[in-house]
């Protein structure tokens, strides 16, 4: 039981991992104050965020064993 | 069998693609902006496929760096405009594509100029100043944009604006804003595996062709992020974020006076930003303006602002001449960069950010 949280680009170089397993979540506005308290240098930096491979745009309830993706930009090419 | 027909068998040959897929291809007009990493393998298969007419722009030389993954460029090209070497080399690939080179950074005066002659704009870019000026300006002027981003291992793709107004999103739905300066790496400063853009760019030119000839179905509203170590694909839905309408210029005249390099060199760290109390020490000779859009929650009544939402600023300026002027957003972000294009228009202004902005007020029980 839990969530499987995922970090893209540079958020992977900001967190030292690419997934995270975290005990159940309920809200992607909480999870983004819990991933903050781990990772303080992600509260300053642009992402995105999918819950289940669909964007979010304002705060959502997560269900369990749901998977949760930050996205950074990409400026290269 | 006449030789156009031979060249292009294998896919006239497809289920699907047929004469007419073909024909399609051959009155087709792409603009591809950027001949870097992306731009290079676009242009080669987007010009070996048939398709008709192909803009290239890029103000850039080949530098030797450049190589290992700009393969329409060897050695001997070092020194020379990218767009005078890919257009020679790709007429040796096919001389029957149409090519129209600019020697130039594309600009908001070029997507108001030639935009209407393509049908497709490609972004090859590799900066955020020119992709968020691409990305406005096919949403004013209403063009389909194939969009592609690499970052070291990994790499983005998308479609945008592609079918009925009502349903499309675009990079502003993704990210409404522009890191600021520093806070994303570049490939300079990051690193890109050559191999990289060619994928991310090959996948670029199979969604054009895509929406061509309207074969499968293309990226359109959905992100794709590729990881060329785990060789791995992650797709998301995107949907439209009603944030994201609110940087986009209001107007075509408002998009062309935006200077879109000066709002991607923004650095937070800036003593313009002032805090709640410093501010009330100025407030008798200060007026307020909130730059947030109208839907936006709580309203700041209490202090008499000026409502002013940021995509609309630049209509405004008569408003504030002579005033000293604190700007007010969310998070303090926006006021920011609404110091910033005051300042730009008058670099004498008095001119503060409220730092935090309403989140900060909120907390300390201010409103």
């Amino acid at each position: 039981m839990g969530i499987e949280v995922l970090f893209f680009g540079q958020l992977a170089d900001i967190t030292k991992c690419s997934t995270l397993d975290l005990e159940y979540i309920g809200t992607t506005d909480k999870l983004k104050e819990i991933v903050f308290g781990r990772f303080p240098e992600l509260s300053s930096v642009k992402f995105a965020m999918a819950l289940n491979n669909e964007i979010v745009i304002e705060n959502t309830a997560i269900k369990d064993q749901s998977k949760v993706a930050f996205m950074s930009p990409f400026s290269g090419g | 069998m006449e030789a156009s027909k031979e060249r292009y068998l294998r896919q006239i040959n497809l289920t699907g693609f047929g004469p007419a897929g073909q024909l399609k291809l051959s009155k087709a007009k792409v603009l591809v902006i950027g001949v870097g990493g992306l731009g290079c393998p676009i242009l080669q298969y987007l010009v070996a496929s048939g398709v008709g007419t192909i803009g290239i722009a890029d103000d850039d030389v080949v530098q030797l760096s450049n190589l290992n993954r700009q393969i329409l460029f060897g050695p001997q090209d070092v020194g020379q405009y990218k767009v005078d070497v890919a257009k020679e080399k790709l007429l040796l690939l096919n001389e029957a594509v149409s090519i129209q080179a600019w020697r130039k950074r594309w600009s908001t005066t070029d997507c108001i100029n030639y935009f209407k002659e393509y049908d497709i704009i490609v972004d090859a870019t590799d900066n955020f100043a020119s992709r968020y000026l691409i990305n406005d300006g096919c949403v004013l002027l209403d063009k389909p944009l194939v969009f592609g981003a690499v970052s070291k291992y990994e790499g983005q793709l998308a479609v945008f604006n592609w079918g009925s107004k009502e349903k499309t999103v675009n990079y502003r739905d993704l990210f409404p804003e522009p890191p600021m300066a520093n806070e994303v790496l570049n490939c300079a400063e990051a690193g890109v595996l050559g191999i990289l853009p060619g994928i991310i760019g090959v996948m670029q030119a199979t969604e054009v062709i895509k929406l061509i000839t309207g074969i499968g179905h293309p990226l359109v509203n959905k992100l794709l992020t590729y990881n060329a170590l785990q060789q791995d694909f992650f797709t998301i839905q995107l949907k439209h974020n009603p944030k994201a309408q609110h940087f986009i210029p209001a107007t075509i005249e408002v998009f062309k006076n935006t200077n879109y390099e000066w709002l991607c060199s923004l650095n937070l760290k800036d003593e313009t930003e002032i805090d709640f109390e410093k501010w009330l020490e100025i407030k008798h000779s200060s007026v307020l303006v909130d730059v947030r859009a109208s839907f936006e929650a709580p309203r700041l009544d209490a202090y008499d602002p000026i409502e002013i939402p940021i995509a609309e600023l630049s209509l405004n300026w008569h408003k504030l001449l002579e005033k000293q002027v604190v700007f007010v957003c969310q998070s303090g972000k926006r006021s920011l960069l609404a110091v910033k294009m005051m300042l730009e228009q008058n670099p004498e202004a008095r001119v503060y950010s409220l730092k935090g902005g309403v989140n900060e007020m909120l907390k300390k029980n201010l409103i």
